[in-house]
């Protein structure tokens, strides 16, 4: 079980810290605050989780030991919330994958028969169903605005689809807790996903690349390198000056 | 009625404390003063992300980044909502913006320091944030009504952020004696640019004598500055940081702290562009602006597309 929250939680801390570096440098003020929004709702699930973990696990550890004080190969998350932020369209094309993902993900896991999971995803599911809104908006935008910002964005498509995969294939972890009923089936949830998928890029006039390759690992540690220089950064004062209050 | 009948009716309401709003007539060198003022503001907010967004990767717990992400996207909102007020009367937003970018605008010289350890986003939050509320505090009553009823909301985050930063100091001061060490670092650096931040004396203040019979302004740059060290040489006491002015002291006459002597040479260099992070920051704010220009030009094709999708089907309906 704290394995799957921390597969949670590590998606939304590492997917909020991505969008944290946005911050002050977006195409727009109103952007700018939009995407801090996302950030700090992530953030805030993050937290929720790894104090859930903290609690399950009894160790006396609390939501910072989980964020600042593992190693790369100890977080759970998937490679596409590591990626880097790119262009903009990159960074919408990321977030609006992992949107589809996650709203339908949260929605299903409201029906979970881990009471708090579920009063955590019914809370959750009102944040990402913003997010969601706001990156198929701007999927839209893109594709449907100019010559440009269409070819940017079928670009970061192509270049992130290999990180889709991962995303609905089931690791141990997720098919033991679906023969529980505490996570949901990720292999259906695949179609409802895909259904999302296929109906925004199409609205946006972009293609998904056929059959191509998948990337995985995350889920079970494998990462890509980005992650290692994430840590680096965000770990530093925890690293540098070990026990102290912040 | 004559331009001097305006003036006169202008300058009763003011002292008459009725608020003067976008639609009333204004002399020109008023509205322009404002627009001057307001628009520098805005731009201090924006340009204000910079240093403290800095630190958002390496917020050294999760406490601490959801607090400074809140406050750095406070500062773009404060922006957005200074812009809005200088668009009441009749600036336009992107112009200001230009402004700002080609250097033709000022922005608070003190976002052109840079922030060099955690302390320092407790330090902003306490004396940059403490000395902007010192000075808006006073905007709430100044004479231009959508420019006090902004101040309003933003004192009320800004005073949030202060308190805040100066936990954040707390923390600090009151850690391990690196963290002590750092707090000491971050004051030692921060104090005489934010009594800086108040401007010039009284004597060499170009814009103030105006400024004060106008009621934009309703007290003195010295008057601010004298209050804001009143108020924060207890504080730093308190943290058992020293404050780096080895002139300062309470005079029991005056019943205020005096203190030691402003680097006006300092002040003039980095308002004319020479700070440790000036061309850093324009530079950022440049390349935001430039790397985000295809993504608003999208963001507009797109509206003008779906407006004309909208219109196209009700042509086609009129022409059958």
């Amino acid at each position: 079980m704290t394995k799957y929250l921390l597969q949670l939680a590590d998606n939304a801390l590492i997917l909020g810290h991505r969008l944290g570096e946005w911050c002050g440098h977006a195409p727009e003020m109103e952007l700018d605050m939009a995407l801090t929004n996302i950030a700090l709702d992530l953030t805030g699930q993050a937290r929720s989780l790894y104090q859930r973990v903290a609690e399950l696990e009894g160790l006396g550890k609390d939501e910072d030991d989980y964020a600042y004080l593992r190693d790369a190969w100890e977080f759970r998350n998937v490679l596409l919330v590591e990626q880097p932020n790119g262009d903009f369209a990159y960074t919408i094309v990321r977030q609006f994958i992992f949107d589809a993902y996650n709203y339908y993900l949260h929605r299903a896991l409201t029906q979970s028969k881990d009471e708090w999971l579920a009063g955590f995803a019914a809370k959750s599911l009102k944040e990402i169903t913003y997010h969601l809104r706001f990156s198929s908006e701007w999927m839209l935008r893109l594709g449907d605005g100019t010559e440009v910002s269409h070819a940017k964005l079928q670009a970061a498509i192509e270049n992130l689809w290999n990180y889709t995969g991962e995303l609905t294939k089931p690791n141990e972890v997720e098919q033991a807790l679906t023969v529980q009923g505490i996570c949901p089936n990720l292999t259906q949830l695949k179609t409802e996903i895909e259904a999302k998928m296929t109906e925004v890029l199409a609205a946006a006039n972009v293609t998904a690349p056929v059959g191509a390759w998948m990337q995985s690992g995350g889920k079970d540690g494998s990462h890509s390198e980005h992650l290692g220089f994430i840590l680096a950064e965000m770990q530093f004062l925890q690293r540098a000056y070990p026990g102290l209050e912040w | 009625m004559t331009s001097l009948n305006f003036e006169a009716i202008f300058q009763s309401k003011i002292d008459d404390e009725v608020k003067i709003e976008p639609k009333d007539w204004m002399p020109d060198a008023y509205r322009k003063t404002l627009i001057r003022q307001i628009s520098q503001h805005a731009h201090s907010e924006i340009v204000g992300m910079l240093p403290e967004g800095n630190w958002i990767t390496r917020a050294p717990s999760l406490r601490r980044k959801l607090i400074l992400l809140a406050k750095v996207q406070d500062e773009a909102g404060h922006g957005l909502y200074l812009y809005s007020a200088a668009e009441t009367l009749g600036a336009d937003r992107d112009d200001l913006v230009q402004q700002l970018l080609t250097g033709k605008a000022k922005y608070s010289s003190i976002f052109n320091y840079p922030t060099l350890n955690w302390a320092d986003i407790g330090a902003i939050g306490w004396l940059v944030d403490g000395a902007a509320i010192t000075n808006q505090v006073m905007l709430t009553r100044t004479s231009y009504g959508p420019y006090a009823r902004a101040m309003v909301r933003i004192c009320k985050e800004e005073s949030f952020h202060q308190r805040q930063g100066y936990e954040l100091m707390m923390a600090m001061a009151f850690g391990s004696p690196e963290q002590k060490a750092m707090a000491q670092d971050s004051l030692n650096r921060w104090w005489w640019p934010a009594l800086m931040m108040f401007g010039p004396h009284d004597s060499d203040s170009p814009h103030s004598d105006q400024a004060l019979k106008w009621k934009i302004k309703r007290k003195s740059n010295d008057e601010l500055r004298q209050n804001f060290v009143d108020v924060t040489v207890p504080q730093a006491e308190y943290l058992g940081l020293t404050v780096p002015d080895p002139d300062l002291r309470w005079n029991e006459e005056r019943g205020h702290y005096d203190f030691g002597k402003i680097n006006w040479d300092e002040f003039w260099s980095v308002v004319k562009g020479n700070g440790p992070c000036n061309r850093q920051r324009i530079q950022a704010r440049t390349k935001a602006y430039e790397d985000g220009a295809w993504v608003r030009e999208a963001a507009m094709a797109h509206a003008e597309k779906k407006e004309q999708r909208k219109m196209q089907p009700e042509a086609a309906s009129k022409a059958a």
